[in-house]
């Protein structure tokens, strides 16, 4: 092994995450065209004049042959430039430029929660393997696990807006439901933290149970295998606390596997933040995008799917980056 | 058979019942708005003013909420089970086909499915609802067009790993040609994980279908879906709660008898399947 290695692998890392992204960005251009009706009448704004879809229509190379559109649709993405919105007359960059960072916050909050919730939950399922316990958490998790996150932030928010205060809790004890502050808040800078911290209890709360459910489900079963090594029951017989035993010895064997399935578990959250986003009225890039929808403002939906996608690629490649960090045996 | 999948299998073949008898032997259309100041918002097992009871309430129209939701029931199972058997059957014939003749076929299948898994489901499945019109055959298309990588994966894997087997030798040997020996002896031994990852697939596939009709981008009203209904029921959800709750709970009993159903199918079957956490509505 050189002492390139380490170059080497970051290299190839960033050449396959290149790689994937570009085959996004091809597949969706292909779903575009393959869409019923001309694509230029997809991404020519419905109420453009005729001259004006014409001279668009030119513009955006439209009335070329396919794969010349490809090539400059290509050039023009890796160049930042998603296009113009319809709806909003803007570029597409600069609306998913302003979304991106509240999706970002709500996605690694959770995604954070989902990981210590979930470990702990599955560490503890599988110390008690099959008593009461684990049988309880079991149940709460697959549960949790195959409900709807829009249903259960629906839910969610019937109880902590109505439902405590007619139980007769204290006005403080009722969470914010919508938006990412107070609407009658006028502080600025860092006086908007507590207020945008009590607004995100309940969406980040709903998309970490949903996650930490999942991964609750794994943990267990990744730390009930390495309950059994050989190297466990060495540490038990020099005589550590069973606590120890778990915290030092066998949770930081079992991680390299669960960043696997923190990544694993990045789509869905990606996916259940869409919905979070869209009940709790958070302008996010999933709201973003479920209102181009809406709108037919098919140069923002573009631009969101391969948004959307560089996250969860950029985030693989760093996930391996770092299992190649933790475990030398991954190591070519 | 476990106790588990007992309990799974029971529960299924109770709301599969129940979906296509229930929405057949009610006395009212599901469907039809009669007189909905009398009887909209009736509560859970109340009887409305002229005299009807109903188990589940009724919606804001005075529709009866359980006979709605056993006839939601149709679509939403019809939908998950046959867009993720379309999904399944497409992964293993691109996975057998990638994997016992590779070539060109098997990097551009493998491309292909690296790229639409790059692409979180939700934002595949909204994207062609944005593209196509929504609605049921929609739905269903689009899920087995996005469905199917998974298993495409596994299967082709499995193939790979069966092609310098003895045993496939031998068949050869016997003068089978290619495509028997592959239908014939590799695909049964390979099958076993494509089913797990399948049945695990229907429970998604209905959560997801159940969201985009939530978002208005799936089965469209007056058509119930279980994920409409609870749009329906989403600004009531205070004053009427049993709207939205019902078909969420309904949903939730489903997707879970399916995941217990595909949990024990894999403890008997594939032995060890490569776990995927579902990308979920």
């Amino acid at each position: 092994m050189s002492h390139l290695q380490p170059v080497r692998t970051l290299v190839r890392r960033g050449a396959t995450a290149l790689g994937l992204i570009w085959l996004v960005m091809t597949l969706t251009f292909a779903l575009l065209h393959a869409a019923p009706g001309d694509a230029a009448d997809l991404l020519v704004a419905p109420d453009a004049s005729p001259e004006a879809a014409s001279r668009l229509r030119s513009d955006l190379g439209l009335d070329r042959p396919l794969p010349i559109q490809y090539g400059r649709w290509l050039a023009n993405l890796l160049q930042g430039d998603l296009g113009e919105s319809f709806q909003r007359r803007e570029p597409v960059r600069r609306i998913l430029a302003e979304a991106l960072p509240i999706s970002l916050w709500l996605g690694m909050a959770s995604l954070t929660l989902t990981f210590l919730v979930g470990v702990t939950v599955g560490a503890i399922q599988a110390t008690q393997h099959n008593r009461w316990p684990d049988r309880l958490l079991t149940g709460l998790t697959t549960t949790i696990y195959a409900a709807p996150s829009y249903w259960l932030a629906l839910t969610g928010i019937a109880f902590f807006t109505y439902g405590l205060s007619r139980l007769g809790a204290p006005g403080w004890m009722r969470i914010p439901a919508f938006g990412l502050t107070s609407p009658a808040s006028d502080a600025t800078g860092l006086a908007v933290v507590p207020d945008l911290l009590r607004h995100s209890l309940l969406p980040v709360a709903v998309l970490a149970a949903i996650g930490a459910a999942g991964i609750a489900r794994y943990a267990r079963s990744s730390v009930l295998d390495l309950l059994h090594q050989d190297w466990v029951r060495t540490a038990r017989a020099k005589g550590l606390a069973p606590r120890r035993v778990i915290g030092r010895h066998v949770l930081a064997n079992a991680l390299p596997p669960l960043v696997v399935l923190l990544m694993l578990a990045l789509p869905g959250v990606v996916a259940g933040s869409v919905f979070i986003e869209m009940i709790f009225a958070w302008p996010g890039m999933g709201r973003a995008m479920l209102g181009a929808i809406a709108a037919r403002d098919y140069p923002v939906v573009m631009g969101a799917t391969v948004a959307y996608a560089s996250v969860v690629v950029l985030a693989n490649a760093a996930s391996d980056l770092l299992l190649d960090a933790a475990d030398p045996r991954r190591r070519e | 058979m476990t106790r588990t999948s007992r309990i799974a299998l029971l529960l299924l073949a109770t709301l599969t019942g129940a979906a296509i008898l229930v929405p057949w032997l009610a006395r009212h259309d599901p469907l039809a708005i009669d007189d909905v100041l009398r009887a909209r918002l009736v509560g859970p097992l109340s009887t409305d003013e002229a005299g009807r009871f109903h188990l589940l309430g009724t919606d804001r129209f005075g529709r009866d909420l359980f006979v709605r939701m056993m006839l939601a029931g149709r679509l939403s199972l019809a939908i998950g089970v046959g867009g993720s058997l379309m999904a399944g059957i497409l992964g293993v014939a691109v996975g057998a086909t990638a994997g016992w003749w590779r070539g060109v076929f098997d990097r551009v299948a493998m491309a292909a499915a690296d790229a639409m898994l790059a692409i979180p489901r939700l934002i595949l499945l909204l994207l062609c609802a944005a593209l196509w019109r929504p609605g049921t055959t929609t739905v269903v298309v689009v899920l087995a067009a996005t469905g199917w990588m998974g298993v495409a994966r596994l299967v082709r894997a499995e193939v790979m790993g069966a092609r310098g087997q003895a045993w496939v030798d031998a068949a050869h040997a016997i003068g089978d040609p290619p495509w028997r020996v592959l239908a014939r002896h590799v695909l049964p031994n390979a099958i076993g994980p494509a089913i797990v990852a399948t049945t695990l697939g229907v429970g998604n596939a209905i959560l997801l279908e159940s969201g985009l009709a939530f978002l208005g981008l799936g089965v469209q009203p007056p058509q119930p879906s279980w994920g409409n209904m609870i749009a329906g029921g989403r600004d009531l959800i205070v004053t009427a709660p049993w709207v939205a709750v019902a078909p969420g709970i309904t949903l939730i009993l489903t997707v879970l008898a399916y995941t217990l159903l595909g949990d024990a199918w894999r403890d008997r079957l594939a032995g060890e399947t490569s776990t995927t956490l579902r990308d979920r509505a």
